[in-house]
């Protein structure tokens, strides 16, 4: 802990999880170390980009709320993604904007009223040493997040970034403003073991109401619906990529996400794209999604301007 | 050696299916692709999961087309098993107390191989392993093949909390938890090894390709390399 670190916001209550998180930790897969990063990318980098910061700088990943803060100097801030009933001093907070947050104002989340995870962004992003390059916080692995072990958010932290070089403020366009409460439509780009699922496990899976289980956090989400057979047996472990579609042998399918563990042994569909694992993490336990196959070269292309427009690379 | 694949696994990786079943020795021809991608990629590579017959490579999409990516990988594949062998050599010894205390399942591999303490024991040090993967948690390795008179399935039940440095068995796997974690394998012992330390270069103490040998050591000697003598708490069936 530096002399000079000074606290601008401050826990007030922890809520069940809000934990620090930047694009992810990259590199060290090979030694079992996972890639955590936010789940849902989309929300998290247009935080960013509402600010000006560089898009894959440190924002505060709130899950289901519960969560208030206080700020110690006046900022600015900017919140994304789901709808948790954010509040200042009582004033509710639509997400998709900038807030100014004034010294002494409380900054409270309530509950989810569409999707499960805000982001908070601060100017700059939020400081933290990174481990092993990265701020990312991964619970399971005690890797990354404000206090670099690890573990997220917790009453009297006190959360630190530098001064607000009043970079100029973006706008989220409506078309990017999702509304998490609507049926989602996942892309799911098919992979090379497509060929040994049953043709109606096949037709199933790409037309199939899905409906998110309740087994779902960082690591992966279950669905429910139709059996999916797969005629190969369990592999032999494997890296597994993210948003890799897995179907274990009751055929119900694992889509994994930021903190999966790094190799895995099931059969898979394919992989979903790193956007339909952002809309995929917004999903509420019970809500419908549907699969949509889509080749790998129009997935890309998608995924590449999305990354442009934030400002990646 | 089969003839390489390459499969999709999303917008930016690619899977390079370089054999159909486990073996020692695949994996210095996964150690030189490993290599090659390294020097081919460059900036573009963003991780690589080698895992004991695929190579799962991570690149950067804004920097290369998926079409691009796979062109580079399988200029890649050619003669990788050749002139690779001889690179590291090195083995690396893991020091392990064997005892009931630190090692529940001793007595069930007695039960189940009708072999004394000392030959289960003889059995697990008396041969050289390759680690075949990482994964699971950061530093854990996957080692074999273990002698197939040692086979013996994971717990029905897992335990909630297996012991940091707890050497295991599953199936004809062996491995160490680097740290206290959930897990289903047969504790044989402790090894007092740090196995992931963010202070280490490499930071694993184990990497994909290593050659590995446990050594056994007493309690004392145990004790005076640092290691916990705590014994592992009994697993609820036990207990009733």
């Amino acid at each position: 802990m530096s002399q000079h670190a000074m606290g601008y916001l401050r826990v007030e209550r922890a809520g069940p999880l809000a934990m620090l998180q930047d694009a992810g930790r990259f590199g060290t897969r090979r030694l079992g170390v996972t890639q955590g990063g936010p789940a849902d990318l989309h929300a998290f980098a247009w935080a960013n980009r509402l600010l000006g910061n560089a898009w894959d700088a440190a924002a505060l990943e709130v899950s289901l709320g519960g969560l208030v803060l206080v700020a110690e100097r006046t900022t600015r801030l900017a919140l994304c993604g789901a709808d948790l009933q954010a509040s200042v001093e009582g004033e509710a907070i639509a997400p998709w904007r900038v807030v100014t947050l004034r010294e002494g104002q409380r900054l409270s989340f309530a509950t989810p009223v569409s999707g499960l995870r805000a982001y908070l962004a601060v100017p700059g992003g939020f400081a933290g040493e990174p481990v092993l390059g990265s701020l990312a916080c991964v619970a399971r692995e005690g890797l990354g997040g404000h206090a670099g072990d690890g573990r997220a958010l917790a009453v009297g932290d006190k959360l630190d970034f530098g001064p607000d070089t009043g970079a100029p403020e973006a706008t989220v366009p409506e078309a990017a403003r999702l509304d998490y409460r609507r049926p989602a439509r996942l892309a799911l780009i098919p992979g090379a073991q497509v060929a040994d699922f049953t043709g109606e496990s096949l037709y199933r899976a790409f037309n199939a109401a899905w409906r998110v289980d309740a087994r779902a956090d960082r690591m992966g989400v279950r669905l429910r619906g139709p059996a999916l057979n797969c005629r190969l047996p369990g592999l032999i472990s494997e890296g597994i990529a993210l948003g890799a579609v897995q179907v274990p042998p009751d055929g119900q399918p694992i889509a994994l996400l930021n903190d999966r563990q790094t190799i895995g042994g099931y059969p898979r569909l394919g992989t979903l794209t790193p956007l339909a694992c952002a809309r995929l993490a917004q999903c509420a336990p019970g809500q419908e999604v549907q699969l949509v196959a889509t080749p790998l070269g129009r997935a890309q292309a998608r995924h590449r301007r999305f990354l442009e427009a934030m400002g990646a690379g | 050696m089969m003839r390489a694949r390459l499969e999709n696994a999303g917008v930016d990786a690619w899977l390079v299916r370089l054999f159909d079943a486990i073996d020692e020795g695949n994996m210095p021809a996964m150690m030189a692709l490993c290599r090659r991608c390294e020097a081919a990629f460059g900036e573009a590579l963003v991780d690589l999961v080698p895992s004991y017959t695929t190579l799962l490579v991570h690149y950067d999409p804004l920097r290369l087309t998926a079409a691009e990516a796979r062109a580079k990988l399988a200029g890649l594949l050619d003669d990788l098993a050749a002139g690779e062998e001889s690179r590291g050599a090195e083995v690396k010894t893991l020091p392990v107390w064997y005892d009931p205390a630190v090692g529940p399942e001793l007595t069930r591999l007695q039960a189940r191989t009708g072999l004394s303490l000392n030959e289960v024991i003889a059995l697990h040090t008396g041969q050289e392993y390759r680690v075949f993967a990482l994964g699971f948690a950061p530093g854990f390795a996957f080692m074999g093949s273990v002698e197939a008179r040692l086979e013996t399935p994971r717990l029905a039940t897992p335990r909630k909390r297996v012991p940091a440095g707890s050497v295991a068995l599953a199936g004809r796997q062996t491995a160490a938890y680097p740290r206290v974690s959930p897990g289903g394998w047969n504790l044989l012992g402790r090894t007092p090894a740090r196995l992931f330390d963010l202070g280490r270069e490499g930071l694993s103490l184990l990497s994909v390709g290593d050659r590995v040998r446990f050594t056994a050591i007493t309690r004392r000697e145990f004790e005076r390399l640092g290691g916990d003598t705590a014994p592992v708490a009994p697993l609820a069936e036990a207990a009733s």
